[in-house]
C-alpha cells in the first residue's frame, strides 16, 4: 500500500545560493519537468534546512530529488530515521527502463551461514521491483505481510531485538500472506 | 551535564588553557582578573536582534561580567571601503577588540554589495565555525543525550565560488582543499577538544570518493592528531555519520569537517536539539578573533513585540566568555539559562510557553 500510495509533492534539494551554476542548473531542469506535472506540488529546499527539517519533522517530506552527493547523505540520513540500512529498500533505475533493486546493507560476514540474518531490506527491495513491474497486487500483499510480522513482534531477528532465525522470520511472513 | 561541567573545570585547572603559540592560532588573551574590563563589539542586528541583544546585556550585568560593549549597526548605505553595508569602523572594532557578538542580520536585497556574512568572513579571516550542541534539559526532542561540538572549516571547500560552464548544459564546480586551511581548522579542533575536556575528535569525510580533496583534509587531521595522543581520533564517512547522528547522537564528541559537510552536519545537529533558535555558534578568525553569533533569522514578523527567544544569542555569548577564559561566569550564565528552561515556568512562544522576552530574561537573571 505504501509504495503505491499517491505522492503529492516533489522537493528538489540544493545549495544553489552557494553553488549557483551547478545546483542552479539542476534546479532549472527540475522546474522544466515540474511544469509538465501541474498536479504535483513542486518545491525547492536548501540542503542544510532539509536535514534540520528531517530530524525535527520528517513528515514534512514526500518525494525528494537531488544531485549525487546530497542524495548519498540524505538517503542515509533517512535510513537512519527509520531504523537503519537493515530495513531500507533500494532500487536503481537504468536507461531503457532497467530496474535493479538492492539491499544496501553490508554482507555481514560475522553472521553469515548462521541463520541469523534479517531479510527485511532485501524483501522490501523485492517489493519495489514488483511495483516497477506493475505487479501492485502482489507487492501490496507481500509488503503487508512483512509489516504485520514485524509489528506483531512475535518473530523478530536479533538486530530488531528478537531471537528468531531467518527461516522462522520468513515463515512467519509466509503465514501472513 | 554535571559530569561534563566537572570534567571541563578539572581540565582547565590542569591545563594552562592555551596551546603553544603557532602562526595559526593564539588564544585571545590570558586569563582576565575580575577587575580588568574587556571591550567586546556587539552587532545587535536586525529584526529581533536589538531585543535579544538587550537580554544579553541584562544577563551580563546581573552576572557582573567584566565586558564593555561597543555597539555597531549595519548601515543603510554601502561603505565603499568594505563594499558592504557593514562599515569599516565596525570591522576595525572587531579587529581591535578581537571578540564580538552578533545578532541576526538580514542582507539587504540588491546588487553591488557583498553579503554581510561574506564580508565578515573575508574581512576578519573567520576560518572555523564552532557550534556546541547539547540537549537542553526540559526541552524535549526525540534526542535526549546530544552533547557534541561541530567544527566546520569555513573558507574553502565546495564553497570556493569557482564555477564555470563547460558547454551548454554542462557546468563544473571546483572544490578546493588546501593544506593550510585544513591544518588550521584541525589545529583548532584538537586545541578546543583539549581545553574543553573533550575526549574524541571525529573527522568527517568522503575520501573513498573524493580521494584527493577529502584525502588531503584527512591527512592534515592525522598530522595534528599525532600531536595530541591523549585525544582519540577517528574518521567517519559523511553518510554513515548522518545515519549515526539520527540513530544515536551520543556516539559523537567533537566533529571536524570541510565546509559543505560542516554546513549540513551543523544544521542537522541543531535540528536534533530543537532548532536554530536554541543553537549557539562562534566563528574563529586568524589571530584569535572570536565572533559569536546567533544563527537564526531576524524574524521580522515578531520584531518589536517582546516575543523573541534570546536563548541562541545568550548561549552564543556564553561561548564568547569561554573563549575569553571567563569560565566561571560562563558556567553561571549557562546554568541559569538551562535551569530556567528546565523549570518550564518561563518559556517563550517558540518553546511552547507564553512568556515575553523580558520575563524570560528576568527569570534567567533571577537564577544567577
Amino acid at each position: 500500500m505504501l509504495f503505491t500510495m499517491l505522492r503529492e509533492r516533489v522537493s528538489a534539494i540544493y545549495k544553489a545560493n552557494i553553488m549557483q551554476k551547478t545546483d542552479g542548473l539542476f534546479l532549472k531542469c527540475c522546474r522544466e519537468v515540474a511544469e509538465k506535472y501541474p498536479e504535483i506540488t513542486y518545491e525547492e529546499v536548501v540542503i542544510d534546512n532539509c536535514c534540520m527539517m528531517l530530524v525535527k519533522n520528517p513528515a514534512l517530506f514526500d518525494v525528494l530529488v537531488m544531485p549525487n552527493l546530497y542524495g548519498d547523505i540524505i538517503s542515509n540520513l533517512c535510513a537512519g530515521l527509520i531504523g537503519g540500512l537493515g530495513l531500507t529498500p533500494s532500487c536503481n533505475i537504468g536507461e531503457g527502463g532497467i530496474a535493479l533493486a538492492e539491499a544496501v546493507h553490508g554482507s555481514a560476514p560475522d553472521i553469515a551461514g548462521k541463520n541469523l540474518a534479517n531479510p527485511t531490506a532485501l524483501l522490501l527491495s523485492a517489493v519495489t521491483m514488483f511495483c516497477h513491474l506493475n505487479l501492485h497486487d502482489k507487492a501490496d500483499r507481500i509488503q503487508n505481510a512483512i509489516l504485520s510480522t514485524i509489528s506483531e513482534g512475535k518473530y523478530r531477528t536479533a538486530d530488531l531485538g528478537g531471537s528468531s532465525t531467518t527461516t522462522d522470520f520468513a515463515k512467519a511472513i509466509c503465514d501472513h500472506l | 551535564m554535571a559530569t561534563h561541567l566537572l570534567r571541563r573545570r578539572l581540565t582547565q585547572i590542569l591545563s594552562h588553557g592555551s596551546p603553544n603559540p603557532t602562526s595559526h592560532i593564539s588564544v585571545a588573551r590570558p586569563f582576565s582578573s575580575a577587575t580588568e574590563t574587556i571591550r567586546a563589539t556587539l552587532f545587535p542586528g536586525d529584526g529581533i536582534g536589538p531585543e535579544i541583544a538587550e537580554s544579553v546585556k541584562q544577563v551580563f550585568k546581573t552576572a557582573e561580567v567584566p565586558i564593555e560593549w561597543e555597539e555597531h549597526y549595519v548601515g543603510d548605505q554601502v561603505d565603499p571601503r568594505t563594499q558592504s553595508f557593514l562599515t569599516w569602523e565596525s570591522l576595525e572594532s572587531v579587529r581591535r577588540n578581537r571578540v564580538g557578538l552578533k545578532g541576526p542580520m538580514a542582507t539587504p536585497i540588491g546588487k553591488g554589495h557583498r553579503s554581510l556574512n561574506l564580508t565578515l568572513r573575508k574581512e576578519l579571516n573567520l576560518y572555523a565555525n564552532v557550534r556546541p550542541c547539547y540537549s537542553l534539559p526540559g526541552y524535549k526532542t526525540r534526542y535526549d543525550d546530544v552533547n557534541l561540538i561541530t567544527i566546520r572549516e569555513n573558507t574553502e571547500g565546495e564553497y570556493s565560488g569557482l564555477e564555470h560552464q563547460v558547454v551548454r548544459g554542462v557546468v563544473e564546480s571546483l572544490k578546493i582543499i588546501t593544506r593550510q586551511a585544513s591544518l588550521r581548522v584541525a589545529e583548532y579542533a584538537f586545541h578546543y577538544a583539549k581545553t574543553h575536556g573533550r575526549e574524541r575528535v571525529s573527522a568527517i569525510h568522503k575520501a573513498n570518493i573524493m580521494q584527493k580533496t577529502d584525502g588531503l583534509f584527512l591527512k592534515c587531521c592525522r598530522e595534528v592528531a599525532e600531536k595530541y595522543p591523549e585525544i582519540t581520533y577517528e574518521e567517519v564517512v559523511i553518510d554513515n555519520c548522518c545515519m549515526m547522528l539520527v540513530k544515536n547522537p551520543a556516539l559523537f564528541d567533537v566533529l571536524v569537517m570541510p565546509n559543505l559537510y560542516g554546513d549540513i552536519i551543523s544544521d542537522l545537529c541543531a535540528g536534533l536539539i530543537g532548532g536554530l533558535g536554541l543553537t549557539p555558534s562562534c566563528n574563529i578568525g586568524e589571530g584569535g578573533i572570536a565572533l559569536a553569533e546567533a544563527v537564526h533569522g531576524s524574524a521580522p514578523d515578531i520584531a518589536g513585540k517582546n516575543m523573541a527567544n534570546p536563548t541562541a544569542l545568550l548561549l552564543s555569548s556564553v561561548s564568547m566568555l569561554r573563549h575569553l577564559n571567563l569560565h566561571d561566569k560562563a558556567d553561571r550564565i549557562q546554568d541559569a539559562i538551562l535551569n530556567t528552561i528546565a523549570e518550564g515556568k518561563y518559556r517563550t512562544a517558540d518553546l511552547g510557553g507564553t512568556s515575553t522576552t523580558t520575563d524570560f530574561t528576568k527569570a534567567i537573571c533571577d537564577h544567577i
